[in-house]
């Protein structure tokens, strides 16, 4: 198969619709299903019928604002959505409103503006399709361009040429680390061996974070597309998603993805009649924090007790079964295809100088507008929280945002002008992690932030090495008192040695970063833990 | 002439430990070059002719140039490398960590019947740990009697597994393994069931012998005679690696 069949597969595609001129999307993603989109569906497919053709009810993917959910979108057959009509907190009873509303003036008391800075500030790479197709559908994702990367990158690209693409688009490592991926991919590439993986690390599982998720359940082809020319790339014919329990919506998703992109010979043998062979398998993780960590990751893939081994070796020389492996995010994977379509130096214009593309990031905590955004990196956070974020409600003070779950920390007020990228967050002592931001208020008790990560942190450990195991619980133990106002100056002495400890001894990731939402607020908001002492 | 002698595939490299000049092979690690060098490395979960594991963090030591720390058991020597293994730095993180195992679980010595054979007691005595700053957890845990000959203190156990190592490396019984999370794991035999009903374990003793603590000991011995021998263990790992 090459370019020019697929285009022609995408017609075909397209055609099967060819009467359908407006589409009234129902976003069907985890967040809207449950708060009752599955019933405005129904009830706009039974209330629609067969009276107008020329118009079509679909479930789509995730339209970011979740806070407003259920979300219904009403657009031309190829419209975005922001040139679409977007109703919010809809239920079954406004279906008979909307559909009488299809040819005259919209429904305004539902109304909610695509003009506002949370549509109009986004720029969407990764998102692209979401809240537009049907995830479930492999006929509406090749009829939008998908799968066209993947063909030109197997009849018209050599391995080498993928590689320096991505190389040359700057994209980093997209579940926190911000490794670039170019150099990752290069590296497994190089190895000798007969076997090598490919693994997409859909174990999201930091408090406040749903991105990975949003993506596989609004787009689980991108990935997988994704995936496979991450395997042409660097010559594995076998790949693994491992992805957790607690996401029933989105595996069954990518359960259908996989299974229709197979028979369509998009996953295979001889995929598009070249000799490049790919089976993609799913793994299911029980839920636990530490299996995001990539050696503990494989070991449990391979049937191991999810627990880290020391690095090196690294997987990309020795991972799954002592094969090299390659493993990326959800959506470093998902801003693959773009990648390779439009070329990497079209994604190296965006963004800052060392961080590229577009970053999606998860708003939650107190914030107008929550919900799942894409901009581009170097955003400054005012401008996410503030403009894109709607603000704090309630007409509260700004405090803090904490960024990059248990690995990372929280900003204060007075450094919400930084542009958001790898590096400046780290300056700040705090990280980008996989995207999730939770914004606290003045309300907010900065000592019980810092209990309820260490909480996290000790109850997620996996009880390998002493630093994580022991060290996290005699933290949540002084936080606990401190937070009762039992604490006395010496414990908080105590509790900055652990952080000390356990941040340069532990084992993996997870022992070496738990420290991070302890030290971020001590240095932020010193004053409340002095205050909570109790010999104060 | 004799025909060109064949090259070794393995490079020996050159490096500094605590400023002595020193030579390696390059597929040793840095604690197998410490020891070889009677350079004192503290360590719990390693044992020569056990896999490494990596856990107890107390053999972690400074490279020059590099701001992480490294696990010596876990790191092999490259050329050049500046190693520093007792720097006050270290000494202060391997008490804490030391200190975090004895409050962690029950670790009473006086009336262990370990005492005065204990690796973890005297890794203490080593450390200078003569008091524990953090509040012991006071978490009871049962005792396994149920074994004829061996008991299990869960306790005294530091989780080093050591003994699921032996069992599964050594043995080829895989009877111990972990369960559990965080401070919750406990080693287990088979399903967790007591120890006396494992359908596996073959009563060898292997794992009461590396245990580095009472944790597991054979009962109705006395404080004088639960002595640990694992000397046994790198000559077995040899005789193993050569069949």
């Amino acid at each position: 198969m090459n370019l020019d069949d697929l285009a022609d597969l995408a017609e075909q595609y397209r055609a099967i619709d060819a009467n359908v001129e407006r589409e009234v999307r129902v976003c069907m993603a985890a967040s809207c299903q449950s708060s009752g989109a599955a019933p405005v569906r129904d009830a706009l497919v039974a209330g629609l019928g067969e009276s107008q053709p020329s118009c079509k009810v679909k479930g789509v993917g995730c339209m970011g604002l979740c806070s407003a959910g259920p979300l219904v979108s009403i657009a031309d057959r190829d419209g975005s959505l922001e040139e679409s009509t977007i109703y919010r907190d809809v239920t079954a009873d406004d279906a008979a409103d909307i559909i009488a509303s299809l040819d005259g003036p919209p429904v305004e008391r539902l109304r909610c503006p695509t003009d506002q800075p949370f549509f109009a500030r986004q720029q969407k790479i990764v998102l692209e399709n979401a809240g537009i197709i049907d995830p479930d559908s492999f006929k509406g994702y090749v009829a939008v361009g998908g799968y066209s990367a993947l063909i030109r990158a197997l009849s018209e690209m050599t391995p080498a040429d993928v590689l320096r693409e991505v190389t040359d688009s700057g994209l980093r490592g997209r579940g926190g680390g911000g490794y670039p991926t170019g150099l990752k991919w290069s590296t497994v590439a190089k190895m000798p061996a007969t076997q090598k993986y490919v693994i997409c690390n859909a174990d999201e599982g930091d408090p406040g974070a749903f991105m990975d998720r949003a993506i596989l359940e609004s787009d689980p082809h991108r990935v997988i597309e994704g995936m496979a020319i991450a395997a042409y790339a660097i010559g594995a014919n076998k790949a693994y998603v491992y992805v957790r329990a607690e996401y029933p919506l989105a595996v069954e998703r990518l359960q259908t993805a996989i299974r229709k992109a197979k028979r369509s010979g998009f996953l295979g043998n001889k995929i598009g009649d070249t000799q490049f062979s790919l089976e993609v398998e799913i793994r299911l993780g029980a839920g636990a924090f530490v299996c995001g960590e990539e050696t503990a990751l494989m070991a449990s893939i391979e049937g191991l007790r999810g627990q880290p081994r020391p690095r090196p070796p690294y997987p990309a020389e020795s991972g799954l079964w002592g094969y090299p492996t390659l493993i990326n995010n959800v959506e470093t994977f998902a801003n693959i295809a773009p990648i390779v379509r439009e070329g990497g130096d079209w994604f190296a214009s965006i963004g800052t100088e060392r961080s590229k593309g577009t970053k999606v990031f998860a708003l939650a905590g107190t914030i107008t507008n929550t919900g799942l955004i894409e901009v581009p990196m170097g955003t400054s956070l005012r401008d996410i929280i503030e403009v894109i974020g709607g603000g704090i409600p309630g007409g509260k003070a700004f405090k803090a945002v904490q960024t990059g779950g248990p690995s990372g920390g929280c900003i204060p007020a007075q450094h919400l002008d930084i542009a958001v990228d790898y590096d400046s967050l780290k300056t700040l002592g705090t990280m980008m992690g996989s995207g999730g931001m939770i914004v606290m208020d003045e309300t907010s008790s900065m000592v019980d932030v810092a209990r309820y990560f260490m909480e996290f942190c000790m109850t997620e450990s996996c009880g390998k090495c002493v630093p994580c195991r022991t060290g996290t619980q005699q933290m949540h133990g002084i936080l606990d008192r401190l937070a009762k106002s039992q604490a006395t100056r010496a414990e908080l002495a105590l509790l900055e040695e652990l952080c000390e400890v356990v941040q340069a001894t532990s084992l993996c990731g997870l022992g070496q970063t738990a420290p991070n939402p302890v030290l971020s607020t001590m240095r932020y908001f010193r004053d409340e833990y002095e205050a909570k002492l109790g010999d104060a | 002439m004799p025909p060109p002698a064949k090259q070794p595939n393995v490079r020996v490299v050159t490096l500094t430990i605590d400023g002595r000049d020193l030579s390696a092979r390059a597929d040793e690690t840095i604690i197998e070059v410490c020891r070889e060098n009677q350079i004192p490395i503290p360590s719990l979960c390693y044992l020569e002719g056990l896999s490494v594991w990596g856990a107890c963090r107390l053999c972690l030591v400074e490279l020059a140039g590099q701001g992480r720390l490294l696990a010596a058991c876990s790191t092999r020597v490259t050329e050049g490398m500046q190693i520093q293994t007792n720097t006050e730095k270290l000494q202060r993180y391997r008490r804490t960590i030391v200190e975090l195992l004895f409050a962690e679980r029950n670790h009473v010595c006086s009336v262990c019947v370990s005492n005065g054979h204990c690796e973890l007691q005297h890794m203490a005595q080593k450390c200078g740990v003569d008091h524990v700053r953090v509040p012991y957890r006071q978490a009871s845990y049962p005792v396994d009697s149920s074994h004829e000959m061996f008991r299990l203190d869960h306790d005294r156990c530091i989780l080093c597994t050591r003994c699921v190592r032996v069992c599964d490396e050594i043995e080829g019984a895989h009877t111990w393994d972990v369960m559990g999370r965080g401070s919750d794991c406990r080693v287990i035999t088979d399903m967790a069931q007591p120890w006396g009903e494992s359908d596996t374990c073959t009563s060898c003793g292997k794992c009461v012998q590396v245990c580095p603590t009472g944790a597991l000991v054979k009962q109705g011995t006395s404080v004088g005679e639960m002595v640990k021998d694992q000397h046994f263990l790198p000559i077995l790992a040899r005789r193993r690696l050569a069949q």
